[in-house]
């Protein structure tokens, strides 16, 4: 038979819609379930259909519908799978050398979901990601909420907000990254100056806006960065802010007041020395977790009692693998290292989960166990917090993603020869050239 | 003046007054691996001058009275990096805390470590509050011959007290990282007086042409009519103590056909390697192991990229199965985390196929033997130094921690870390 991809794409595609409309419930019992939103549950079923959790409790409590398909994860740890609130797999990019403020870039213009980078995100047990152009521009563009589901292109890792646009933040910066030569920056003040003025120019064009008041002739001509910016500003957007020293995390929350938009620092290599600062702004952190201090004069201090300590003041912590500085494989270690660093096991776990969804503003979908809640779940071989757990299983809305028992999975788990290829996809036609020549060859025997 | 005189007079006097040795001490934990034997519960280590005096169980080992007691409820030997660049690259990564890497050309094996070490760098002290007491560092594998590693004491001195071996190995870099060197960068002394290869090709016909040159230089040498002798040649000196099997030379090497290349050139020269990184190990296996020589494997969490794109935490593991000695390290990272810390990196390795004995003794027995310091580290046996690690559970486990660290009986309270 002659290989024809399109057809083979469009048998693919309805063979997947059939499957989802007629599901049967899945239960997984017998795992140690942490739910997150409550105390772990010694001996747990989570029961999920259609994408969603349908209920969750204890093995004696939740009653298994007739005609589930049941899996046995006795022996099993299950949790939320995880939310990595800045990370950049997928070999993304934001704005370009030509200028410190790009609010019009967007990384969904750039990202490659079969890069082997996001299967090994999933091989961490991530299953909800925000995925940022760098930190080397004042404003360097659009960030994206991801679910890691099944992908063959960027369309299936979306996460559509009600209003149906695609729910993500924006990335700003300050500090070192983003001081360079012109037309960057040269200095702290120089930065926060250009802010300022790209902000203030937004609130302009949002009043012009107003004042047009749906007058077409009085509208101002669109303006792509402005746009992002006007919605910041309105509280569509979050602002996902780079930044290290205590002054600069000082200078993010000064803007944020002036501006009034909804702010998350991350790194925060500082926070330790202005955690009362930052608690009394009532502005999240995303915490990275590196082997030493260092590596760049404005993280000499980074210290990695800062979760604790941002904790102890009340702040709301989450953690993040900036992938590649940390490996979306080794996510958990964030957790474990924290906890060692005097950090509350309950505030380590949720600042994997549920913390890091409500930084992304998507608690209500994700980051715990509860019925109606989407159905990503991990299972471990032993406590998230040990070295010595693995992640077995990856599932995201009720589909398994990973599955560490599969030997293409345990390479993307493990690293080796091949480790770094794009991913195959599953249920479709073709991945590369050489799929197409392999194809071809074989029809024509 | 006579008085301020007299005052340091006064504290020459004291200070000579001073014991000259650290204080002895007994290391009580509930278990204690010494790594020579069986692990033992409720174990004691007795240390005195420095060194070890007496290993056993609680009951077979009296504590005197005058010695100060340490607790914990794991005991390690201290922990031994076998390739680490820390105290040459330094943890604020500005030019001036920088001295791993020397561009003003590729080959320069005259290049110590031990002139560029600063014992007093933080990040010393950061890998000594996990328990790391020893580490073989020097100049990054970067340049194709980038200089010669020391072996030291993590004490925090001076590079001349903390030493063990001043010139240990001499680091080679083949593959990618070895290639062409960004020339005349600030700070690196301007462009190279020679060319760096271009090319794997011509990397190794450059070591070629100056080993070759180095066995000629060691003949001339041996020349009968004194006046025809060459004068001293600190780079050929260097080559020749590897050419004579006085010192190791230190390959860095991942792709496959680099470790090849690497194993033609030893044999060319009859050279002694201890092969460093070897991300693509499983994949030429068989050679490594009929080469005889040891393995520095990469660190268990090194970014898999470029020439290191097939490396696997389960390598150690598989290394250790086929049984090729090895040892972990902390290698080189020229951003975050600027060093590595290799008590986590055997942790990894350990959880992902080594397996507990095995990896601490990747940190502690293996790599002293495979850095020739077994006689005197790496163990907790009598007469050994007196360098031990205290932790509060698991070694490896995330959440455990380092709460004392003793060097030649000397103790760090860095942490608890």
């Amino acid at each position: 038979m002659r290989f024809h991809p399109v057809r083979h794409a469009t048998l693919a595609a309805g063979f997947a819609l059939a499957a989802f409309s007629q599901e049967k419930p899945l239960a997984i019992s017998g795992a140690q379930i942490i739910p997150i939103s409550g105390e772990p549950i010694p001996r747990g079923v989570l029961v999920v259909q259609h994408g969603r959790i349908l209920a969750v409790g204890p093995a004696d409590a939740v009653k298994i519908p007739a005609d589930a398909d049941v899996i046995d994860a006795s022996g099993k740890i299950l949790m939320p799978g995880l939310v990595d609130s800045h990370s950049h797999i997928g070999a993304g990019t934001g704005g370009d050398g030509s200028a410190p403020i790009q609010p019009d870039a967007r990384v969904l213009d750039s990202l490659d979901v079969r890069d082997s980078s996001i299967q090994k995100a999933r091989a961490g047990g991530i299953t909800s990601v925000n995925v940022m152009p760098g930190s080397g521009h004042l404003i360097s563009g659009q960030t994206l909420y991801l679910k890691l589901r099944e992908a063959r292109t960027i369309d299936d890792l979306l996460i559509k907000l009600p209003d149906g646009t695609n729910a993500g933040g924006l990335k700003m910066a300050n500090g070192t990254n983003s001081i360079r030569a012109a037309p960057f920056p040269g200095t702290r003040a120089k930065s926060a100056a250009l802010v300022r003025e790209q902000y203030i120019k937004a609130q302009e064009y949002r009043d012009k806006i107003r004042r047009a008041n749906g007058d077409a002739e009085k509208m101002p001509p669109r303006d792509l960065a402005l746009e992002e910016l006007v919605e910041v500003l309105d509280g569509k957007r979050i602002v996902q802010n780079h930044t290290h020293r205590h002054d600069d995390i000082l200078t993010v929350l000064r803007l944020s007041r002036e501006f009034g938009f909804k702010v998350v620092l991350h790194h925060v290599s500082e926070g330790w020395k202005v955690a009362d600062e930052i608690a009394a702004a009532r502005v999240a952190c995303s915490v990275i977790m590196i082997d030493s201090p260092g590596g760049k004069l404005e993280t000499r201090d980074a210290d990695w009692r800062t979760p604790a300590i941002l904790e102890k003041a009340g702040v709301l912590v989450g953690f993040h693998t900036d992938d590649p500085i940390c490996d979306s494989r080794r996510f958990l270690r964030s957790a474990g290292l924290a906890v060692r660093a005097g950090m509350t096991r309950k505030g380590a776990l949720e600042a994997m989960t549920i913390a890091n969804a409500k930084i992304l503003g998507l608690e209500t979908r994700v980051g715990s166990l509860e019925s109606g809640k989407d159905a990503d779940f991990i299972l471990l071989s032993a406590d998230p917090l040990s070295v010595y757990a693995h992640v077995e299983q990856t599932w995201v809305e009720g589909r398994k993603v990973f599955d560490l028992s599969n030997p293409q999975d345990h390479l993307y788990a493990a690293g080796g020869a091949g480790a770094g290829d794009s991913r195959r996809a599953h249920l479709c036609c073709f991945t590369s050239a050489w799929d197409l020549i392999a194809a071809a060859n074989e029809g024509n025997q | 003046m006579k008085n301020a005189r007299r005052i340091f007079s006064f504290l020459l006097l004291g200070a000579a007054a001073l014991p000259l040795r650290a204080a002895n001490l007994a290391i009580v934990g509930e278990t204690v691996h010494t790594m020579a034997g069986a692990a033992l519960k409720n174990g004691v280590v007795l240390i005195r001058d420095g060194k070890i005096e007496a290993v056993g169980p609680a009951g077979s080992v009296r504590i005197p009275d005058d010695y100060r007691v340490l607790k914990a409820a794991v005991v390690t030997p201290g922990l031994i990096d076998a390739h680490a660049t820390v105290g040459l690259s330094g943890v604020l990564n500005q030019a001036q805390d920088q001295d791993m890497w020397e561009k003003s050309s590729p080959m320069q094996p005259e290049l110590r470590a031990i002139d560029a070490y600063n014992a007093k760098d933080p990040l010393v002290a950061w890998v000594r509050s996990f328990g790391v007491t020893t580490v073989n560092t020097g100049h990054a594998p970067t340049a194709l011959i980038s200089g010669q590693t020391m072996i030291v004491k993590t004490q925090g001195r001076t590079a001349d007290q903390d030493v063990i071996n001043p010139a240990a190995m001499t680091s080679v870099t083949l593959g990618r990282n070895g290639l062409t060197v960004a020339e005349g960068a600030p700070g690196t002394g301007g462009p190279s007086a020679t060319k760096p290869p271009g090319t794997r090709a011509k990397a190794i016909a450059m070591l070629r042409a100056d080993f070759i040159k180095a066995r000629e230089y060691a003949q001339k040498r041996e020349a009968k009519d004194e006046s025809k002798r060459p004068g001293r040649d600190l780079h050929l000196e260097v080559l020749l103590r590897a050419l004579d099997g006085s010192q190791p030379l230190l390959v860095t090497v991942n792709r496959q056909q680099d470790i090849i290349s690497a194993l033609r050139f030893a044999q060319e020269f009859k050279l002694k390697l201890v092969l460093d990184g070897c991300a693509d190990a499983p994949m030429v296996l068989d050679a490594i192991k009929a080469s005889g020589f040891p393995v520095v494997v990469h660190p268990t969490m090194q970014r898999s990229y470029e020439d290191m794109e097939n490396l696997s935490i389960e390598t150690a593991g598989r290394l250790h199965a086929a049984g090729i000695p090895i040892a972990l390290q902390s290698s080189y990272e020229a951003y975050v985390p600027k060093t590595r810390v290799v008590l986590f990196e055997a942790a990894i390795a350990a959880a992902n196929g080594l397996g507990f004995e095995p990896a601490l003794a990747s940190v502690t027995v293996d790599a002293a033997r495979l850095l020739g310091i077994g006689d005197r580290t790496g163990s907790l046996e009598r007469g050994k130094d007196a360098d031990v690690a205290l932790y509060d559970g698991d070694p490896f486990e995330y959440t455990a921690h380092c709460v004392g660290t003793v060097i030649n009986g000397e103790v760090f309270a860095d942490g608890p870390h």
